[in-house]
């Protein structure tokens, strides 16, 4: 499964990696906001995007609905700092099919994704 | 000086090191930054705003710095690395949203990170901002958190006028 990482942060991504390869997933791709991300989406077709909120230029929430315009099927778990109730709401509005608050732990993370993805094997 | 700010950012340092870090922090007296106090090593600064406005500047000197950092990610960094940097922010920014979110006010926002560097930076306060510093111990060292937020006065009005 391919997984686009879109964080401003490196630290971030570098971090979300190292949890990915634990769990088997290495073919991975990278945003560094969601203007870079809405090219990637079109040159690397991701079936899974882990996305970060706040980011300049283009923000996770803003990337997303643009995104779900055309796509309606990709996997996308938020992964943010943001964790009140309303911005959680606003995401799952806008299309998210999970979410995840920072800090978390590596084994929190995995957890979320495969959760995320056998949700949708079953469904 | 607005002392509510103080806890959630002390439960916020606290899980962020304890979750990414896997080390406790402990704290001692919170104490009112003296104006022109020169700060030294990096600082990681996030603005508020909203009901909530102002800002919060963790600072370290690098040699804290660099070993938070080798705990933080694993791997270790000189401070003219762009990774360091790039740390340092993001740590403060989970410091930052973590405590936002017990604020329990639903409109405040944060900012993206900004880092200084430099042996003897001062960072300027507004005036009429008090800036609280919180000192923090660690495994990896000694640093302190500022905090300089305060309730804007329309986000107040509501409260004052139901209290009568």
């Amino acid at each position: 499964m391919k997984v686009l990482l879109v964080d401003d942060s490196r630290t971030m991504r570098n971090i979300q990696k190292s949890a990915l390869a634990e769990i088997g997933y290495t073919d991975i791709v990278e945003a560094c906001d969601g203007q870079d991300a809405l090219s990637r989406v079109k040159a690397d077709t991701p079936e899974l995007i882990l996305l970060d909120w706040n980011m300049p230029n283009m923000d996770g929430l803003s990337f997303l609905k643009a995104f779900r315009v055309e796509n309606k099927t990709t996997l996308v778990i938020m992964v943010t700092t943001e964790a009140e109730k309303s911005r959680v709401v606003e995401a799952i509005k806008a299309g998210v099919n999970n979410y995840l608050v920072k800090p978390f732990t590596p084994d929190q993370l995995n957890q979320r994704i495969t959760e995320t993805v056998n949700r949708r094997k079953a469904g | 000086m607005e002392t509510r700010f103080i806890m959630p950012f002390m439960n916020s340092i606290k899980n962020v090191f304890g979750t990414m870090l896997k080390t406790t922090v402990g704290f001692g007296q919170p104490s009112l930054k003296s104006p022109g106090q020169i700060s030294h090593g990096v600082s990681g600064i996030i603005s508020f705003t909203g009901s909530v406005g102002g800002t919060i500047v963790v600072c370290m000197p690098l040699i804290v710095a660099k070993d938070v950092i080798r705990r933080f990610t694993g791997a270790i960094f000189e401070p003219d690395d762009p990774d360091f940097i790039d740390a340092i922010g993001e740590l403060v920014n989970m410091i930052a949203g973590g405590a936002k979110s017990s604020f329990g006010r639903e409109d405040v926002a944060i900012s993206c990170p900004s880092v200084v560097m430099g042996q003897d930076h001062q960072l300027f306060q507004r005036k009429d901002q008090a800036i609280i510093i919180v000192p923090c111990q660690s495994e990896a060292g000694v640093f302190h958190t500022e905090i300089g937020l305060k309730v804007s006065q329309a986000a107040e009005k509501p409260k004052l006028a139901a209290a009568g």
